[in-house]
């Protein structure tokens, strides 16, 4: 056992992790670590590929509040108005502030940053598509990545990489709230453990798509520390908004960036119909991600899929000039070539929806403290979250697209500067929770485990039935069913048996603890959609087929009791300018 | 169809030296060599290591030697190999930690030791720099970058003399050189042209053929030598 003190600790190297490791460190007296469980250039940030959105007005007239209110009617009115005012100002500075870091982005003739159109993003409050999402090519979330990796370079920010967060120091304070005071890793190399005590926590670890069988993310994304926080007590927010992307190539769920359909590509069914222009006559393919997955899946289910078994929608950009997807599209092309063998120039590409992301998360205020309770005012001191990892909430019901890049660069800032403010004007506390115990049982019983389970096999179907019964479209029996499989996986998660006993890079037992992260998240979700008798963004039941604003319009708050069993609050939305309308496109 | 994995093991907490162990399964054309790899941890045995996280040629972990070639097994279907023969390895000239797992920091080192960060005016415009497409172009392909260490460690100089910062930290420096925005360039230039830099480079075209990004990094490399020479940064 090793043991470390930090003023601030930032768990996470991707974009939110990297933004707030700067800001910490430009604004802490003291000093300043990120831990990460890859090498921060590895981190899923790199994997965005379409844009940041910003209203730079470089192409079209843009706005801060039309960015704003296409944020709150993306997010089906379940955004916080105070977090959407917040972040469609001060994206428009950050993106700016990403050119300084030298952030090669994409050029309009004119030199200045070049702008796409972007599913959900519109001009004068829903009349038309405007061109916001600032690009550099299709990669824009590897150049934010680089970008920061870079200048955390430059300004010395301390590095543990390959660090595998497996608890927090978690403690009561004086006046019965909650004070966090650091976290508990294993060095992958070594199998070591190593206490990491700090006036401040800010934690940025992103999503928890592998729990599903389809999915854009990375292998890494196990959602490790939303369900450390609610082993620990934490609440999670809005765990059943889940995003599907569209345009997942076919099998593989591979991201090809909505920006394709930002340039001019166009979805298309079995009988080359362009069916979006029946869903959202407005907007068509340049509809929000919900109801773009739910309209694909609607075509697949009424017999106009593509293919032989009529399982798949086309991506189609055939009519685009090559040399445009050349120089914006050149990614996109070649994962299509590399790993379906379609030439996108000349045929349409089979896609399918995606899991991408998660809208809920821990619950942070605006300036990412994270709350124990309900209300505002029950923060646990010390402990900050920001990106995919938290619940702000910018997102609301459904994210749009380029608003995840948005939400590291604004909320990623604010949470480091709060997290330095926080370690200037305390002092490191002295630590009484048993964590290293803790951690140290967790280890031992895994390392050792010998039961007859296999971790593939579990993981396997938690991932088969979370995409077969809370997926895009949920009922109150497809929803019952997956809490008692969950319940049943968690059983025999405890049996589970690993052959590697090595201490270093002991692989075998990551993805063990990790198919443990995995599970609890997996049953917040559920649960939580369960408990939400409405559709609402990315949330759609198919008993519940409306809207109901009288009844669900706030926050689903769950907190563990045991494991299968939890209990739901509520929180109230932060409304405000923009009134809860019908969401039409 | 049946294909047979010759995978080099080592770990240094029992083995005492690498060696070759042979796994025969089920696999399809279409595959990846990342889905095999895990297909024999998963299923066979759960002890292979190895690093991997996007599984889309995206964030550069699984870097490994697959036929004698540097590749990212997410970048390789079985049916580009033309064999159902398959070898996996460490990639060469970083130490091993544990079968195809390596130490990254030398590489790192390199990395680091460029000046891989920009360095633009001491105050930056109200907005943002103005580029042209031209300026933008020069640096496109070495902005492409993910640091997965196939070019450094195809590098013929840098496995005998590990001093060398190797392709692809010269090919960071050059996005930072050729930026047009970029005030640094002279002293990257100065760093690339100690014993360490630009010079080792013969041209081996190793490099270029061993990019997942199809970066032509030998004439990017090419270019930073003429940029000394004639001072064309």
């Amino acid at each position: 056992m090793r043991a470390h003190k930090f003023d601030v600790i930032v768990v996470g190297a991707g974009g939110s992790g990297l933004m707030a490791a700067l800001y910490a460190t430009k604004n802490a007296q003291g000093s300043v670590a990120v831990i990460s469980k890859l090498y921060p250039t590895r981190s899923h940030t790199g994997a965005a590929q379409g844009g940041v959105g910003a209203a730079l007005g470089n192409v079209d007239e843009d706005s801060w509040e039309w960015h704003m209110f296409d944020t709150i009617k993306g997010g089906d009115y379940l955004t916080d108005q105070d977090a959407a005012e917040i972040f469609a100002k001060d994206v428009i500075d950050a993106v700016y502030e990403l050119e300084h870091m030298g952030l090669p982005f994409s050029r309009l003739p004119d030199g200045k940053i070049a702008q796409r159109r972007f599913g959900g993003h519109t001009r004068e409050f829903g009349k038309a598509p405007v061109h916001r999402a600032c690009y550099a090519a299709d990669r824009t979330g590897h150049m934010i990545l680089q970008t920061l990796y870079q200048n955390s370079i430059k300004e010395g920010v301390n590095f543990f990489n390959e660090f595998l967060v497996l608890d927090m120091i978690l403690e009561e304070d004086a006046d019965g709230g909650q004070v966090c005071k650091g976290v508990i890793a294993m060095d992958i190399a070594s199998g070591e453990l190593h206490t990491f005590h700090a006036k401040s926590v800010v934690l940025a670890t992103g999503g928890n798509g592998r729990m599903f069988k389809v999915t854009s993310n990375a292998h890494a994304l196990t959602g490790d520390l939303t369900a450390i926080a609610y082993r620990r007590g934490i609440p999670l927010e809005d765990m059943e908004f889940y995003q599907f992307h569209p345009t997942g190539l076919y099998k593989l769920g591979v991201l090809l960036t909505e920006g394709v359909r930002g340039e001019g590509g166009i979805l298309r069914n079995g009988a080359g119909e362009r069916f979006m222009e029946r869903y959202a006559p407005t907007i068509k393919d340049l509809a929000p991600r919900d109801i773009v997955s739910r309209s694909m899946y609607m075509e697949i289910r009424e017999g106009r899929g593509a293919g032989p078994n009529k399982d798949y929608i086309l991506l189609d950009i055939t009519h685009l000039d090559p040399k445009i997807i050349e120089e914006r599209l050149p990614d996109i092309a070649d994962f299509s070539r590399t790993y379906l063998r379609v030439e996108p120039t000349t045929e349409p590409v089979p896609v399918n929806p995606t899991a991408h992301y998660t809208m809920g998360g821990i619950p942070t205020t605006i300036d990412g403290e994270v709350l124990w309770g309900t209300q505002n005012n029950e923060i646990v001191h010390g402990l900050y979250a920001a990106g995919e990892v938290a619940c702000v909430s910018l997102h609301g019901a459904n994210r749009l697209g380029t608003n995840s890049l948005g939400d590291l660069i604004v909320f990623g800032r604010r949470a480091g500067v709060a997290a330095a403010k926080y370690a200037n004007e305390n002092a490191l506390l002295p630590i009484t929770d048993d964590v290293a115990r803790r951690a140290e049982d967790l280890i031992s019983r895994t390392r050792n485990a010998s039961g007859k389970e296999s971790v593939a096999k579990i993981r396997a179907e938690m991932q088969q039935s979370m995409q077969d019964n809370a997926s895009v479209f949920r009922t109150e029996e497809t929803l019952s069913a997956q809490v008692e499989i969950l319940r049943g996986l968690n059983e025999r998660y405890t049996q589970i048996g690993i052959s590697d006993r090595s201490e270093r890079f002991n692989t075998e037992m990551i993805e063990a603890i990790e198919l443990g992260f995995l599970l609890d998240n997996a049953e917040t979700l559920v649960h939580s959609a369960l408990n939400r008798r409405e559709s609402r963004g990315a949330h759609s039941r198919e008993d519940f087929t409306e809207r109901n604003d009288p009844d669900y319009l706030k926050h689903t708050m769950i907190y563990r009791k045991e494991i299968g069993h939890t209990e739901i609050k509520w929180r109230d939305v932060v409304l405000g300018k923009y009134e809860p309308k019908p969401r039409v496109y | 169809m049946q294909a047979t994995f010759k995978i080099q093991r080592y770990n240094p907490e029992k083995d005492k030296k690498p060696y070759w162990a042979e796994y025969t399964l089920e696999v399809d054309a279409k595959d990846r060599i990342l889905d095999i790899l895990h297909k024999i941890k998963w299923e066979m045995d759960g002890s292979l290591s190895f690093r991997r996280s996007c599984a889309h040629g995206i964030c550069g972990s699984d870097a490994m030697m697959i036929n004698g070639k540097n590749r990212l097994a997410c970048k390789v279907l079985m049916m580009d190999l033309g064999t159902t023969t398959v070898t996996v390895e460490a990639i060469r000239g970083l130490p091993v930690e544990k079968d195809l797992i390596v130490d990254m920091k030398p590489f790192f080192d390199s990395y680091e030791a460029v000046m891989p960060y920009f360095i633009g005016d001491a105050v930056p415009p109200a907005t943002e720099y103005i580029q042209s497409h031209a300026e933008e172009k020069i640096i496109d392909a070495s902005t492409k970058c993910i640091l997965c260490a196939c070019c450094t460690t195809s590098c013929p100089i840098f496995w005998v003399n590990g001093q060398y910062l190797g392709p692809a930290a010269i090919v960071q420096a050059h996005r930072f050189i050729f930026d047009s925005r970029d005030r640094a360039g002279a002293q990257r230039l100065e760093i690339l042209n100690q014993t360490t830099g630009v010079w080792r480079c013969r041209t081996a075209y190793n490099c270029t053929e061993a990019c997942p990004r199809d970066i032509p990094i030998t004439e990017i490399i090419g270019q930073v030598k003429r940029a000394l020479m004639y001072g064309t940064a």
